[in-house]
């Protein structure tokens, strides 16, 4: 008989092991799916985690992309992991996302064609204001209403994937764009570009941003009171308010912070890599950057690391699409199967398993 | 615009289309919630609901066999789920947004090659003598069997949980894992059941809008329906009656916003088409406004992980 006795506090062992046994795990899973499609699986693995990074033929062009997919993940997923580590579920980041480029890229086109070095600060601003407004409509309904904040930031994709298509095809449309919906490409206006900062690296600011929030989100939880509170909230709500934690005060700071970073994201996306406010501007960072936080244990290094290895399976997965005919969804399914294992693996860290004997009683 | 064209007797009829799905999965999601759990995996078990009962009813030809593949789709999807929570004791919240993120990618990859195909129509049932009535017999009696099903569902979930003694058992895991287990009921064994249930009747909403709402296949077509179903639970604190009712509400505010596009209305379509999310939104802050009546409601053990410390 095996049972599963509670630690006191969870295994640091487990912790740090479990995301390295779930990614193992999801590759052997992953592998026996691509072989139910038809795909040689070593072949389809080798493809999506080794030749963009080591196979000389794509590496250059995969390299810098690792950077550039990567730097909206961690930039999302630490802030949600602060929420997460709080129990304050924001899983809107969609459409926090969504909020950040739209303000940011509106700055940029109302300034459209000034060339000044004022632009750009101002757009990222704006791209930060409004993914915050938007995470803080479902903090302020939690805060005064007792509303669940899971379903409203969700409900509140939808609608601003709505207010999306009606931007990009109305108020920001590209006046010279001949009709076809979406906005003037920001790649082309040099006042407000978010241009690599180290030729060929895939290095831009909104990584870089990414890399300064790590450190940060590192500082704000290990040396600050108020991470202190964030992580004593989440492990006794009890004791916090003991400790004197206001919730509403944890509420506004997390789901605004998380807002302000995915609309960071945003705003460094359109101005960069996508250059412009379209209908399928957003390709779901918001929902693969809380695989990150979980698989980065909710910690700011692991995030970062997480994210790298999130962003090379979005490259190997495009890579696999064209040198394999490996569709695209299988990547999605693969991602969602790495939260599975995780979870399920989990239970080390939290549990002991011990093998009972039974007693005559 | 010319809202003259907006006939009200179709407006009803095609409310009670379009609000099935939703009730199909917010009364499963119900039963799971009843029984203390918390499965924000809607969405996912819908999709591979939808999936699996359209690839099947395409193969066979039978959406009878569709809806049948969809009940065991759905439930297979939440048994990860159930093992998950139950056995290997995670976060309810957080695999059930894994199940959600999986679902969406599985069913977009068993979907491939099935887009731009049309489904076997569902048989309509004409019930006799009634659905000849005037103005209500258009209305209310001549559906597909799927309608009178959902609605057979309500009432049967609204039974067992008032008048059974499985009903209060499982009401008893829901209110206090603790206590149920003192007194000797399996509560892993009866929330997985639950959560088995609530999976089934998610694929079965799934279905119902590829093969008869829609009917078609498109990469993540549920479009939040799952998520609604969710605050449908929430809106009708927990009381099947209710669940019909929220269901109803917002088939009716999706399909007066789609007629109200038909029609031309000077609001633009996008402003439209976030409707049923915004007044979703405005129903959970109503709802929960009131606080001490949404905390009584509740089952006091929802969400919490149970685990018989001996």
């Amino acid at each position: 008989m095996i049972r599963l006795e509670k630690r006191p506090e969870p295994s640091r062992f487990w912790t740090a092991v479990t995301p390295v046994l779930a990614v193992l795990t999801t590759m052997i899973a992953g592998g026996v799916l691509f072989a139910m499609l038809g795909k040689d699986p070593l072949e389809s693995i080798r493809t999506i985690f080794w030749d963009p990074l080591f196979n000389a033929q794509f590496a250059d062009f995969a390299r810098p992309q690792l950077l550039v997919k990567a730097g909206p993940l961690i930039l999302i997923a630490l802030g949600l992991s602060l929420g997460f580590r709080a129990g304050i579920w924001n899983i809107g980041a969609e459409g926090q996302y969504i909020a950040g480029a739209i303000c940011g890229a509106g700055v940029a086109l109302a300034f459209y064609p000034l060339d000044s070095w004022i632009v750009f600060p101002l757009m990222v601003l704006a791209g930060a204001l409004g993914g915050w407004a938007w995470g803080m409509i479902p903090a302020l309904l939690k805060i005064r209403f007792g509303t669940n904040e899971i379903l409203v930031s969700l409900m509140l994709v939808y609608v601003a994937e709505q207010f999306l298509a009606s931007m990009s095809l109305g108020l920001l449309r590209n006046p010279e764009g001949h009709g076809f919906p979406g906005s003037r490409n920001l790649q082309e206006y040099p006042a407000a570009a978010n241009t690599e900062i180290i030729a060929g690296t895939g290095m831009h600011w909104g990584v870089m941003t990414a890399f300064l929030a790590v450190i940060a989100a590192y500082v704000l939880l290990n040396r600050h009171i108020l991470g202190f509170h964030i992580r004593l909230a989440g492990q006794s709500p009890r004791a916090a308010r003991f400790a004197g934690v206001s919730p509403p005060l944890l509420v506004a700071f997390c789901l605004g912070t998380s807002g302000a970073l995915a609309g960071l994201a945003g705003l460094f996306e359109v101005a960069g890599p996508a250059g412009q406010i379209s209908i399928d501007f957003n390709v779901g960072y918001g929902f693969t950057a809380i695989i990150v936080a979980f698989l980065g244990r909710l910690h700011p290094v692991g995030i970062l690391l997480a994210g790298l290895l999130m962003a090379l399976t979005y490259i190997g997965g495009e890579l696999a699409q064209f040198m394999l005919g490996l569709p695209a969804a299988a990547i999605q399914a693969f991602q969602g199967m790495l939260l599975f294992f995780l979870l399920g693996f989990d239970v080390f860290s939290n549990y002991r398993v011990r093998r009972v004997t039974s007693e005559v009683a | 615009m010319d809202l003259s064209a907006i006939n009200p007797l179709v407006l009803v009829a095609s409310l009670m289309v379009a609000a099935t799905p939703i009730l199909l999965a917010a009364i499963g999601e119900l039963v799971v919630e009843k029984a203390g759990v918390l499965n924000l995996g809607v969405e996912g078990m819908m999709i591979t609901g939808a999936i699996c009962g359209f690839a099947t009813a395409v193969e066979t030809g039978s959406p009878l066999l569709g809806f049948l593949a969809a009940f065991a789709g759905g439930a297979a999807l939440s048994l990860v789920f159930g093992v998950l929570t139950q056995v290997f004791l995670s976060n309810q919240v957080a695999t059930g947004l894994a199940l959600t993120l999986f679902g969406l990618g599985l069913s977009s990859l068993m979907g491939q090659g099935y887009t731009g195909i049309k489904p076997p129509p569902t048989a309509r049932i004409e019930i006799p003598v009634l659905a000849d009535l005037p103005v209500v017999g258009r209305i209310l009696f001549q559906h597909d069997w799927v309608v009178y099903a959902s609605l057979l569902l309500v009432a049967g979930v609204w039974a067992f949980l008032r008048y059974t003694r499985a009903g209060l058992v499982l009401r008893a895991v829901g209110e206090s894992h603790d206590a149920a287990h003192a007194l000797g009921y399996k509560v892993v064994r009866i929330r997985i059941l639950a959560i088995l249930f609530g999976g089934a009747c998610a694929g079965l909403g799934g279905a119902y809008i590829s093969l008869v709402r829609v009917p078609q296949w498109t990469d993540g077509m549920t479009s939040g329906a799952g998520w609604i179903a969710l605050a449908i639970v929430v809106f009708a604190s927990w009381k099947a009656p209710r669940v019909l009712l929220g269901a109803y509400l917002f088939g009716g505010v999706a399909v007066l916003q789609l007629n109200l596009q038909a029609a031309g209305i000077a609001i633009p379509v996008e402003y439209l088409s976030m409707a049923p999310y915004l007044i979703t939104i405005l129903v959970l802050v109503i709802m929960s406004a009131d606080r001490s009546r949404a905390a009584l409601n509740a089952p006091a053990s929802l969400g919490r992980s149970f685990h018989a410390s001996s």
